[in-house]
This record gives structure tokens, C-alpha cells and sequence, in this order.
């Protein structure tokens, strides 16, 4: 049986799933070879989306080529925008106010849980249940209110910028983020409820996708995919930056390897973001939100790599400098992207109804892969 | 480990490979041929264990291609960049797929977007790009599409 599986042979069923297929969550086309209803191999075929995100940055300056990342992995638009202020900061030897080191880690964590909720509803959709959806959007309008406020703009935000966040916070912020803890303290437990205690879930998501720690690490797997197998790879924790290193929150880790374990990661992770902003948002110090940078940024000659924690994983940008006011060239190491190819592996040999589950689990935003 | 020590090891390892210092983590050059065999080596040496190669890509530099590896051990937390310069009109290098399963993925995307061509690689074919692409490879810096390319 295991040296049939990855040939076609007769009998075989070939589908396509995708590219307008609701389950894939945008233009990503997965072929399938089905032998009955055993998966026999997954091949994901891309670019439906794809901007050349890369190619359009080398004719961007400095200041105008992240506002092209928020393009990419739109869920996390603040931390894509985060990843790329933070490489061109290191590149000019640039210090950050600590108001708007602060600011943006509540803008980053409040970006995490968005993304986790949208995840959440559209992953207990997947699987046949609508309510949820509903639920996970009633908190995240709120979050998505928030961000419109300070930012000007829901999704694609354009906030951070190198040297610190574009504008001041709007005075209503710490008001309404504190409210939103309150609302979100007061309805956690709904999610619990409605799908992680619910037996139907767990019967599709336990023993699903078995991702063991080895095969995460060599597929490049990062963000709740690993961490879902036991494998600690949370950035903030083992590489930090900004101010994390003197936050207090957990990794969560969790054993199972399958799709329950990474659904519980995300959900957990969601209340240590809570827990990050609660210790942030009275301690917003005073000061500048934006350090002093020459109207023209030069980023030095040579290479410069920043990583940060994006909702779906470790985001890494490249860049590297020839001295002049473009990027010679970038490259964007997405976490999609990775996590995207381990899909094979984990499907071979399940059922095409667990597909779906999977996939969902993997959190995979099309945009962020294509680039 | 420290840096010095990295470069005690891999020049026992591989002792044709050139340093460079200055950027945040130690880069080696190597020749395309020693590539595979130190590769094998940098993640099965229990002492080094670089088991995770977190990015993998490729710089035009006009007059020749230089492929990037960034790897890390997860298990010691020290990094390591891998350089490998190839010839701009035959670029011909192994692949690493059998090492770090993550490469065969991200040596498709070089594939298709710098024409680098990788040698034994289980499914070299085009991921993003659509199916039929002719011309030349988009990344390279002397692509030209006067259509869809606006020059500001």
C-alpha cells in the first residue's frame, strides 16, 4: 500500500480542488489523485495571485515598498509592515522611540488576534458549521473599529513605517482597547463551547494531519504548525525583538501533532496576546512616536535579515543593499509558503473529507504564498 | 555556539571554504561542488545540527547568480549562511531537497524566477509561473515586460 501511494494507477481519480473553491480561502489550486476516497497525493499548484511582490520592491524606495507588504499576508498587515520597518531600522542604526515600540506591539498582538479569530470562524465553517463565523467576527469588528481609528484603514493598514508608526495613537485608543478586553474576557468561554468541547470538532480534527516534530522542522514548518507537534518556534520567545523580551507570555506548546493540537495553539495563543496588551496598555510611555530619519532613506551596503512572529509563523525579510535608495533585492521568507508544502505529506494516505480540516489548520492565507 | 568555533569545525569540515564577516550571522562561500557534501554534513554533524533551513534564495548580481541558504539549528539556537556563486549562463547546482525537505519547494520558486537549474531535484518544475512560460526568468535583473512593468 505505502509504495503504491504518489503513483497513478488505474483506477485512479484525479480532482481539482480550487482554484474558486470556498475551503481554500482564495485562488490556491490543489490536485488531487484519489484512489476511492484515500488521498494519494496532494499537489499544490500556484500563482493565481501572484504580484511579484519581490520584483516590485527593487524599483521601490525604502519608504514606499512597505506599504506593498501589507498586500501580502493581509491578515497580518501590521506585522508584515513590522518585519520590513524593523530591517530597515537595522540597516540605518536607527533607535526607536519607546512609545512606538510599545505602540506597535499592541498594534501586532491586537493584529494576532484578528487573524486567530477570522482563522477560527472560517476553519468551523470548513467543517460545516456557520455560526461560529459570526461569533469570531462580532469581536474581531471591534478589533478591525480600533485599528480604523489610529490607522485610517481596516485591513491594510501601512502603520508602521521605519523609525517608529506613522501618526499618534487617536485619544479614544486605550479606552476602547480596554473595552474590547473586557468584551473579549466576557465571551471567550463561547468559543470553547460552541467547537473545542464539541464532539463532533474534536471527532474531525483528532488524529488528523499527523505532522511529527521531525517533518516540521525539514519542511520549514513555523508559528502554530510547529508548535502544534511540540516544537518550540515561537520568535518573540527565542529570537526577540522590540520590547518582548520584557513581556511576560507563555509559548504554547502542545503534543499532538495533529489538527486538535494546532487548533488549541491558536486558541491559546489568542489569550496570551490578551495578556501582552493588558501589561501594555496603561504603560503606553510618553514621548515621540517616531524617531527622527532623513526624508531620503540610504540603507549601508551589505545584507540585512529580520524575522518576526506573524500570525501564521516566522515571517523573514531579506534585503540586500548596493548603498542606494532602492533595495537591490528582497526576498520575503513566508510562512505560508513553507507550510503550504508540508500539505502532501500530511494528507497522503487520509481521507479527501479530512482535507478540509487539514487545510484549515494550516492557516494558509493565498496572498502571503504567492507573493 | 560562537562564531569562532562554527569556523573551527566547518574549516576542518571543508577546508577550501572562504569566510566573510560583517553581517549578523558567519557566511561561507563554497564552490557548487562542495556544496552537497558540506550541506550533508552541517545537519548530521551532532555538534552543529543545522536542521532548519529558514530561507532559501537567490541574488542576480548581472554578472554571475549567488544562491543563499540561511540555516539554524534549532536545537543550539547559531546560525549560518551558505553562498554559492554561480555561473550566470549555466547555473547548474545540486539540489538539498534530500537534506531539508523545505528546499524542494523554495528550489522550484528559484527555478522559475532565476533559471537556476538544481541537479536531481525530485519535481523541478515551474510552481508559480504558469504553465507554458516561455522567456526569460522574471527575477533576473535584465527582465524586461513592457506591458505590465511601470518604471517610476
Amino acid at each position: 500500500m505505502v509504495e503504491e501511494l504518489g503513483k497513478t494507477t488505474e483506477g485512479d481519480l484525479v480532482i481539482n480542488v480550487g482554484p474558486q473553491h470556498p475551503a481554500t480561502h482564495g485562488v490556491l489550486h490543489l490536485v488531487i489523485t484519489l484512489n476511492g476516497e484515500t488521498i494519494k497525493n496532494v499537489e499544490p499548484h500556484l500563482g493565481y495571485i501572484h504580484r511579484s511582490i519581490e520584483k516590485m520592491s527593487e524599483s521601490l524606495t525604502y519608504r514606499q515598498f512597505i506599504y506593498v507588504t501589507s498586500r501580502m499576508d493581509y491578515l497580518s498587515a501590521h506585522i508584515n509592515n513590522h518585519a520590513c520597518a524593523l530591517c530597515v531600522e537595522k540597516g540605518l542604526q536607527v533607535e526607536v522611540p519607546e512609545r512606538a515600540q510599545v505602540i506597535r506591539v499592541i498594534m501586532d498582538e491586537l493584529t494576532r488576534i484578528a487573524s486567530h479569530e477570522l482563522w477560527w470562524g472560517a476553519m468551523a465553517m470548513d467543517l460545516g458549521a456557520l455560526t461560529p463565523f459570526f461569533y469570531a467576527f462580532r469581536e474581531r469588528e471591534t478589533i478591525n473599529e480600533i485599528m480604523e481609528e489610529t490607522c485610517g484603514a481596516r485591513l491594510t493598514m501601512n502603520y508602521m513605517v521605519p523609525g517608529g508608526v506613522l501618526q499618534d495613537l487617536h485619544p479614544d485608543f486605550q479606552r476602547k482597547v480596554k473595552e474590547f478586553i473586557q468584551l473579549y474576557k466576557r465571551k471567550i468561554h463561547e468559543y470553547d463551547e460552541l467547537v473545542t468541547g464539541n464532539i463532533i470538532f474534536q471527532n474531525r480534527m483528532k488524529g488528523v494531519g499527523y505532522l511529527s516534530p521531525e517533518d516540521a522542522i525539514s519542511y520549514g514548518c513555523s508559528g502554530p504548525v510547529t508548535r502544534g507537534s511540540g516544537v518550540s518556534s515561537d520568535i518573540r520567545k527565542r529570537y526577540p525583538y522590540e520590547i518582548y523580551d520584557k513581556l511576560e507570555f507563555d509559548e504554547i506548546l502542545e503534543t499532538g501533532c495533529d489538527s486538535f493540537a494546532r487548533y488549541l495553539v491558536r486558541i491559546r495563543e489568542m489569550e496570551q496576546s490578551v495578556r501582552i496588551i493588558e501589561q501594555l496598555i496603561d504603560n503606553i510611555p510618553e514621548g515621540d512616536f517616531q524617531a527622527k530619519t532623513k526624508a531620503v532613506l540610504k540603507l549601508p551596503k551589505g545584507e540585512f535579515y529580520q524575522r518576526v512572529e506573524t500570525a501564521r509563523g516566522e515571517l523573514g525579510v531579506y534585503i540586500v543593499s548596493e548603498g542606494g535608495t532602492t533595495p537591490y533585492r528582497i526576498k520575503y521568507r513566508s510562512p505560508g509558503f513553507s507550510n503550504l508544502s508540508v500539505l502532501n505529506k500530511i494528507a497522503t494516505g487520509s481521507k479527501l473529507g479530512d482535507l478540509v480540516a487539514m487545510m484549515g489548520t494550516l492557516d494558509l492565507v493565498i496572498p502571503d504564498i504567492d507573493r | 555556539m560562537q562564531n569562532e568555533e562554527l569556523k573551527t569545525i566547518i574549516a576542518e569540515l571543508l577546508p577550501a571554504a572562504a569566510f566573510e564577516e560583517g553581517g549578523e550571522w558567519l557566511t561561507v562561500q563554497v564552490e557548487a561542488a562542495d556544496l552537497l557534501a558540506l550541506a550533508g554534513k552541517l545537519s548530521n554533524n551532532p555538534e552543529l545540527n543545522f536542521n532548519y533551513l529558514f530561507c532559501l534564495t537567490c541574488v542576480d548580481w548581472k554578472t554571475h547568480l549567488t544562491m543563499v541558504y540561511h540555516l539554524r539549528s534549532t536545537q543550539y539556537n547559531h546560525h549560518l549562511v551558505l553562498k554559492v556563486k554561480l555561473n550566470r549562463d549555466q547555473p547548474d547546482v545540486e539540489t538539498l531537497s534530500a537534506i531539508w525537505r523545505t528546499a524542494e519547494f523554495h528550489e522550484r520558486e528559484v527555478y522559475e524566477m532565476f533559471g537556476v537549474n538544481f541537479l536531481n531535484h525530485p519535481d523541478l518544475r515551474l510552481l508559480i509561473l504558469p504553465d507554458g512560460w516561455e522567456g526569460k526568468n522574471p527575477l533576473r535583473k535584465d527582465f524586461e515586460d513592457p506591458i505590465n512593468m511601470i518604471k517610476l
